[in-house]
């Protein structure tokens, strides 16, 4: 075993989880998939572990006119209720698209919009990396750059987030409910989510000791049905995204009335295209449209001398998913 | 150091090393002191326990060879804090079979010859009971998801994918090779 000693309790309730989680070093646990790994690396150094999953959290229901999903709610269950099949398969398939059975089983809603980035650098002990230690350096900079960021990149981190899950969640417009020392917020994922500036180790906007509970989606009446997630990775399954692409569009009479362009696997947060959402609106769901309307998503991405065939791959990942939905299949 | 809370079923928060408590395994109750609450429910069931059949191998929840049932669903020991497990009921390979004979799944392993090293066949024989347990004639795609969590390096996969056609042949009562 490996890893520096902490101390374990499970939370009594949700104020009692919030009234510790912002001790220094303390950290809630759910699942454990993403926080074990990183303290068997020696990349996360809690040294008290509040254990969530028993809270209770984890239903998943209409409320008003949001499907509500618990932020303990197991990725195997989401991916498979009904409320979530019926109202929004988009989640269903971006889960789907998500890890292994076992991993599924155990990862929860709020632990996967949570985990931390992937890049072999901040998952490696001994490597320099700014997001693991502000100040030691990046070496995905200068080094192995396949995996690393298209958007929102900055000279310190040019780490990616890797959830498919957060992606689907965006495009969807969801918002997820926070408890914290001040009460309950709402926040939209987007918002969730910063960028790294001067602070790569910051992956949120979340407070010390704040809480997700649930997970907030706008029904599907309100959006519209047309939606899938095309995940392009280096192995069939069981592997993080290369890239991804959430896509919700909703016709009326011909027409394009609304857009949502999301990629996964290409910067710090779930990346909104709205370049290319723009020129969908208005539009008819043809062929040439979507090619016009990637082209201008993908413009003016910045790769790395090892990611720029990224680039391309989005340009058609984006090209390929609109015509799927378009054409349906 | 404290006393060991023996026989506790509720885990200890002190910061002192050990802890003390109970699992439920394969139906039995199996007692475990002088624990660190860092231990995983793998390194807990093989080195505590004397259940080595999962078997450690990446301890990253990356290759299913650690592969348990925890309350009814499959999951990896390596990413289980053993003492999250209390109060759960824990299925270990070492308890598929009432009697001690190789279930069905097993023996379809060595018919077909699936087995090479053998350091995956545990985990893969627990997944390949999950995914049968809930869905009996599982398609292609089925298969290969329902063991896409299970890594293999030396057989390809190939006489795998035959060990669970041979199981599902057999459990629908047809002669085996029949189509």
């Amino acid at each position: 075993m490996s890893g520096v000693a902490f101390a374990y309790s499970r939370a009594a309730d949700v104020a009692d989880a919030v009234a510790r989680g912002g001790a220094p070093g303390a950290a809630f646990v759910a699942g454990g998939t993403d926080l074990l790994q990183l303290w068997k690396a020696g990349r996360a150094t809690p040294t008290e572990l509040i254990d969530v999953y028993g809270l209770g959290l984890d239903g998943i229901g209409v409320d008003g006119d949001e499907l509500s999903i618990g932020a303990t709610a197991r990725l195997s269950d989401v991916a498979r209720h009904p409320f979530v099949v019926d109202q929004h398969p988009l989640i269903a398939e971006a889960v789907l698209a998500s890890a292994s059975g076992q991993i599924r089983n155990m990862a929860t809603v709020g632990g996967n919009l949570l985990q931390r980035t992937r890049c072999p650098y901040f998952r490696t002990a001994g490597m320099a990396c700014n997001k693991h230690r502000p100040g030691s350096g990046c070496g995905a900079l200068d080094g192995e750059d396949r995996h690393a960021a298209l958007f929102g990149a900055g000279s310190s981190c040019v780490a990616t987030h890797p959830s498919d899950l957060a992606v689907a969640l965006v495009a969807l417009d969801a918002t997820v409910e926070v408890s914290g020392a001040r009460g309950v917020r709402r926040v939209g994922l987007s918002e969730l989510y910063r960028l790294p500036g001067e602070r790569p180790d910051v992956d949120t906007t979340l407070a010390a000791g704040e809480l997700i509970t649930r997970v907030l989606v706008p029904r599907a009446a309100s959006i519209g049905r047309l939606a899938t997630y095309v995940k392009v990775r280096d192995r069939a399954s069981f592997e993080f995204a290369l890239l991804s692409v959430a896509a919700v569009i909703r016709i009326d009479a011909g027409t394009i009335v609304h857009a949502r362009l999301v990629c996964g696997g290409v910067a710090p947060a779930p990346w909104r295209l709205p370049a290319g959402e723009a020129l969908l609106i208005g539009q008819k769901p043809e062929r040439g449209v979507f090619t016009v309307a990637a082209a201008a998503a993908v413009e003016g991405a910045p790769p790395l001398p090892g990611n720029s065939f990224k680039v391309e791959l989005l340009r058609r990942a984006l090209v390929r998913t609109l015509t799927t939905i378009a054409t349906g299949s | 150091m404290t006393a060991p809370q023996a026989h506790s079923n509720e885990p200890t928060n002190d910061h002192d090393v050990t802890v003390g408590y109970s699992l439920s395994i394969n139906g039995g109750t199996h007692p475990v002191q002088d624990a660190w609450i860092g231990e995983s429910l793998l390194y807990v069931l093989r080195e505590r326990l004397g259940l080595p059949g999962a078997k450690n191998a990446c301890e990253q929840g990356e290759c299913g060879s650690c592969s348990v049932v925890l309350d009814g669903t499959l999951v990896c020991s390596c990413l289980v804090l053993a003492a999250d497990a209390v109060g759960s009921e824990i299925a270990t390979i070492e308890g598929l079979s009432a009697d001690g004979g190789l279930t069905d799944v097993q023996q379809a392993f060595l018919d077909a010859g699936a087995v090479q090293c053998g350091f995956c066949t545990t985990g893969l024989v627990m997944s390949v009971h999950d995914m049968l347990d809930t869905t009996p004639a599982p398609t292609d795609l089925e298969r290969r998801e329902a063991i896409s969590g299970n890594l293999c390096r030396c057989t390809g996969y190939g006489r795998i994918f035959e060990a669970i056609d041979l199981v599902v042949t057999r459990r629908s009562g047809s002669p085996a090779g029949a189509s």
